[in-house]
């Protein structure tokens, strides 16, 4: 109780509300308009954000974080567009629907069904707090350095058909990471003599140019689009009614998507295809999945919208970002020398309580806010895209340069703008390389901070959580190899019957 | 697979500078080693392009490659842009070259009526006035405020 009256003083002040309402509101605009999306404004909001205090700086991003993805389901689905990134399995029965004259009855069911995911995330995440609370202590630095491990080899994983591409990007970033004076001996590594190399390669600076400065390159070279969608017609509050009949598929999915936020490296991509997987396979008319199935739109808008909350919790129990959102997230921690891990549940339960209640209250605002002013929503992101593009050039410049006044940064910056649009381009994940980068340094804190303890490689997994961990790995890494040779086989077994056939 | 093939041998080059680039201390496990992070990360860099580098050899070539170089190009000229706006706001000032700075790329991309211009010119206004003005990022005044009255010089470095 203590605990909770402690949370509610810290997020009773104006500031703090104000953050969460600008946040949330802003997040459901930043999240509707195509080619803009959560990473690029947290991107550029982050060193905004340093000069804050730290529950009104995250606030402020948690708000844009859990709210983008219910207005990314809007483009989605009136005009087959996705907002967001992970809204993408959205129109597959989302539009259908619309082009059936269900528009009104999609975006019901979508807001009802994120809400839902939502709410049932928070609710966990609270839940979990007393066991996250009494297990976080029992990490130490041989048990971080593993679920960091594990965090790079699922990253790399979750990336199925690039995965070399994936493993190659991330070693990337672990590299970047470790240019610059190492934080133990200071010793100097691939500076190349250089000064602008000796302070390092800074995640922010890289953050910005891979999301925010590659998507305004993007906008710019690409052909002009102006979204354009027919206003929705009537009340939006028939989905909350409707969400009961789905409601175990809702449910399921919102479970996976608390799961797959959970696991570092997965995130929403994984949590969708696997609720709708299953959506698809559990119900009565699996013909419609793809042409306007009400439940696969509830599968996939769940599932997304758990994951935000569920991704907070390797984040503060551990101090491991899950995907590029809480990395970013941590930089705020770091900023204000709030330093997540077991030691933040030990001794301010309250502040993690009090981003608890906030994702809980955000959730709440957004869905009120969009039942009344989805049409208005509709107007605002007609914003034609290369235009756009001009805007996120000069919102990044902000973004790179109020860090340090430094040229060189937004010349890195720029850099690593024209190199994230190549890997847009290529489709090849850009996540993995700012996951490199944090866990890459996470990991080797933390395994040079053993050394003292470990005398031989088997020292590192003589402990339950370690071990345990260390199996995971194992076993994720034998499922791929499994995985890759019964594809192979299939695919050689395909063409032969092509090859017989044509005999 | 010409750029896979480029990738390939910069990070060859770059792991094979791993002796001149870290320091390898006498004493102390390999692990604890300052130079052991950039090894393992240059040589999974390394064993991954190479299995990509494989597996592009063996994959059916893509027509259009150089089409999309030539798009990969024309991003160039957007960060010189970018990079022009870095150079001129700590000589001009943020608020006037954000406003010069954005109907003019604006006009660059096509947007040649009035109304987007001035549309442009107000978005940087606001823009400035968010982030300058009321959340006080830290952007030093221009070289051309020491020009102004005393009085419009503090304001606008003050806010501006």
């Amino acid at each position: 109780m203590d605990v909770f009256i402690g949370a509610m003083d810290t997020l009773l002040r104006w500031d703090v509300l104000i953050a969460l309402l600008i946040g949330s509101v802003g997040g459901v605009f930043i999240g509707a308009i195509p080619g803009v999306g959560a990473a690029v404004a947290i991107a550029i909001l982050l060193p905004a954000t340093f000069s804050l205090e730290p529950i009104v700086g995250l606030t402020l991003l948690l708000g844009i974080y859990g709210s983008s993805m219910y207005g990314g389901s809007i483009p989605a689905i009136l005009i087959n567009t996705p907002g967001t990134a992970v809204n993408a399995l959205t129109t597959y029965d989302g539009y259908p629907m619309t082009k059936r004259g269900e528009g009104r009855r999609a975006l019901s069911l979508a807001y009802s069904a994120s809400f839902l995911g939502g709410i049932i995330s928070v609710i966990c995440l609270i839940l979990f707090a007393p066991v996250l609370a009494l297990v976080a202590p029992l990490f130490g630095s041989r048990e971080i350095f593993m679920a960091a491990l594990l965090g790079i080899v699922l990253v790399i994983f979750a990336h199925r058909g690039q995965v070399l591409a994936a493993g190659m990007l991330a070693c990337f970033g672990i590299f970047i990471n470790s240019i610059g004076l190492e934080p133990i001996k200071y010793t100097k590594r691939y500076t190349f003599d250089q000064s602008w190399l000796a302070s390092g390669i800074d995640l922010i600076v890289v953050i910005l140019g891979l999301f925010a400065l590659s998507q305004a390159f993007l906008l710019l070279v690409e052909k002009d689009r102006t979204p354009k969608a027919m206003p929705v017609d009537g009340g939006l509050f028939q989905g909350l009614k409707e969400l009961w009949i789905y409601k175990r598929v809702a449910g399921v999915a919102s479970g996976f998507g608390v799961l797959m936020g959970m696991i570092p490296g997965v995130g929403e991509f994984t949590a969708q295809f696997m609720s709708y997987t299953y959506a698809h396979k559990s119900s009565n008319n699996p013909e419609l999945f793809g042409n306007g199935s009400p439940e696969g739109l509830v599968a996939s808008e769940s599932a997304n919208n758990a994951v935000p909350a569920a991704a907070m919790i390797p984040l503060l129990a551990l101090g491991i970002p899950g995907e590029a959102l809480t990395a970013m997230m941590l930089s705020v921690f770091y900023v204000h020398s709030v330093i997540p891990g077991p030691q933040l549940f030990q001794n301010q339960m309250d502040f993690v309580m009090a981003l608890y209640i906030a994702l809980l209250i955000l959730n709440v605002m957004v869905l009120i806010f969009l039942m009344f002013s989805t049409n208005w929503i509709l107007k605002i992101i007609q914003i034609p895209t290369r235009f756009l593009g001009v805007v996120i050039l000069v919102l990044s410049f902000v973004g790179v340069y109020s860090l340090r006044n430094s040229i060189t940064d937004c010349a890195i910056a720029a850099g690593f703008g024209v190199f994230g649009l190549v890997l847009k381009r290529l489709n090849l994940p850009i996540v993995p390389i700012i996951l490199g980068m944090v866990l890459g340094g996470i990991m080797e804190v933390k395994l040079r901070a053993s050394m003292a303890r470990v005398k031989t490689p088997l020292d590192f997994i003589d402990r339950p959580i370690s071990a345990i961990i260390f199996g995971i790995i194992v076993l994720v890494i034998v499922l791929h190899i499994r995985g890759v040779i019964k594809e192979y086989r299939g695919h050689k077994q395909q063409i032969e019957e092509a090859r017989n056939d044509a005999d | 697979m010409r750029d896979v093939a480029v990738r390939f041998q910069y990070r060859d080059l770059l792991l094979s500078q791993i002796d001149e680039q870290v320091k390898w201390l006498s004493r102390g496990k390999i692990f604890a080693q300052p130079g052991f992070w950039p090894a393992v990360s240059l040589v999974g860099m390394t064993f991954f392009a190479l299995l990509h580098l494989i597996g592009s050899a063996l994959s059916p070539r893509i027509h259009g490659r150089m089409a999309e170089v030539a798009l990969w190009l024309r991003s160039l000229e957007y960060a010189a842009w970018f990079l022009l706006y870095v150079w001129l706001v700590p000589i001009v000032g943020y608020l006037p070259m954000t406003l010069i700075f954005m109907p003019l790329l604006s006009f660059r991309i096509g947007y040649r009526s009035k109304k987007m211009l001035l549309l442009s010119a107000f978005i940087g206004f606001l823009i400035v006035l968010v982030f300058k003005s009321f959340l006080e990022v830290k952007i030093p005044g221009g070289q051309l405020y020491e020009y102004l009255p005393d009085a419009m010089r503090s304001f606008m470095l003050l806010n501006f």
